[in-house]
């Protein structure tokens, strides 16, 4: 009797889920930090002799996708800033203080598309609202379509990456001289099809 | 007055009492004066490789310190001294002492927080102790931070205590901090 009664709702559960998948025309996809397939990193000169690399460890995020109608995605990205790893504590330490990210009064950074426009071949620009510091500013940005399709585990994902620039200054960071005016974005970012 | 070791501090304890309260002082400013140093100013990398450098002889300082007090014990309280006076002055010297053996371990673990080592005015390096561990530099710090504060504010009511039985009890707590 109970076999039954959870059959039934099980079946129930599967067929509402699809119905509402093929009636969606956007799929929401949760990207996945979880098994660490997605990357936000970020370099700068170090006084215009070489570049110093760190990356975000920990952000979390959604984006709704419409294969056929790209233009119409949307992502929301919120990132920890004292997850911030530059591969040296005294100078993640720094990092984290109000020199520059001022993590206790602004513990995450977060970025909303507003627009999407479509380039072909996979390419699109990006526009949206990141706010860092309380701080936000619409920004643009090239993005790209890696791949996606079925994974081997029963799921579906898409890729994308795409690469910024922000002057430290607009943030109110410390003034780490001319050559590092600038800090370049790298983020790639994948996502599971929930 | 009597040199008997009961009401004398002893030439030792006077000379590192001193030394001590001068690096103590000297060490906070250089602390606060160095996280505002500007990136391209001449002191930016030197002023915390001296100050790392002056947390390891504070260090030894301190354990010589702390054996030597173990060892011969501290002289009695002046006879002026009521006994609730001598109590609390008690508790203050635990915490002059307790203080700064925080203070040089959290020094050590901002520092060492990932592993790396201590370089000690490029004579040698400490390795770190602690394995390598998730925001330790945070939590050290803090502690580090505002330890130093405290035993600022402590450091100068201590002073100001030694002051009040110099000009106003008029007793010989001062001075005999200043004669063996």
């Amino acid at each position: 009797m109970l076999t039954k009664i959870v059959r039934g709702a099980a079946l129930a559960l599967a067929i509402a889920f699809t119905a509402n998948v093929s009636t969606a025309s956007a799929e929401t996809y949760q990207i996945d930090t979880k098994g660490a397939h997605a990357f936000i990193q970020f370099k700068i000169k170090h006084l215009g002799y070489s570049w110093l690399l760190g990356r975000f460890n920990t952000f979390d995020g959604t984006f709704e996708l419409d294969e056929k109608n790209p233009e119409t995605a949307e992502i929301d990205v919120t990132i920890e800033t004292a997850s911030v790893d530059t591969n040296h504590a005294e100078r993640n330490k720094h990092l984290r203080s109000a020199d520059f990210l001022d993590v206790s009064k602004w513990p995450t950074a977060t970025f909303k598309s507003t627009k999407i426009e479509t380039l072909g071949e996979g390419k699109a620009m990006m526009y949206g609202d990141f706010t860092l510091k309380g701080i936000t500013k619409p920004i643009s940005f090239e993005v790209s379509h890696i791949g996606g399709g079925d994974d081997p585990w029963g799921g579906y994902r898409q890729g994308f990456e795409g690469r910024t620039e922000l002057q430290i200054a607009d943030y109110s960071m410390m003034n780490l001289g001319p050559a590092s005016a600038t800090v370049e974005i790298y983020m790639s970012i994948e996502g599971i099809r929930q | 007055m009597s040199r008997s070791l009961k009401v004398s501090h002893g030439k030792m304890t006077i000379a590192i009492h001193w030394s001590f309260a001068l690096v103590v002082f000297g060490m906070l400013g250089l602390g606060v004066y160095m996280v505002e140093l500007t990136y391209y100013d001449d002191w930016y990398k030197s002023a915390p490789h001296i100050h790392k450098g002056i947390g390891f002889i504070l260090a030894v300082l301190l354990t010589i310190r702390i054996f030597w007090r173990v060892a011969k014990g501290a002289p009695e309280a002046v006879p002026e001294v009521k006994v609730w006076e001598a109590k609390a002055a008690q508790v203050v010297h635990i915490v002059l002492y307790l203080i700064p053996l925080i203070l040089i371990i959290s020094g050590f673990l901002i520092s060492t927080a990932d592993g790396r080592s201590i370089d000690i005015f490029n004579w040698f390096e400490i390795p770190a102790v602690l394995p390598a561990s998730k925001g330790m530099e945070d939590t050290a710090g803090l502690i580090h931070q505002w330890l130093a504060y405290s035993l600022g504010t402590i450091a100068v009511f201590h002073a100001l205590a030694a002051l009040k039985h110099h000009f106003v009890n008029k007793d010989q707590t001062l001075i005999r901090m200043l004669n063996p």
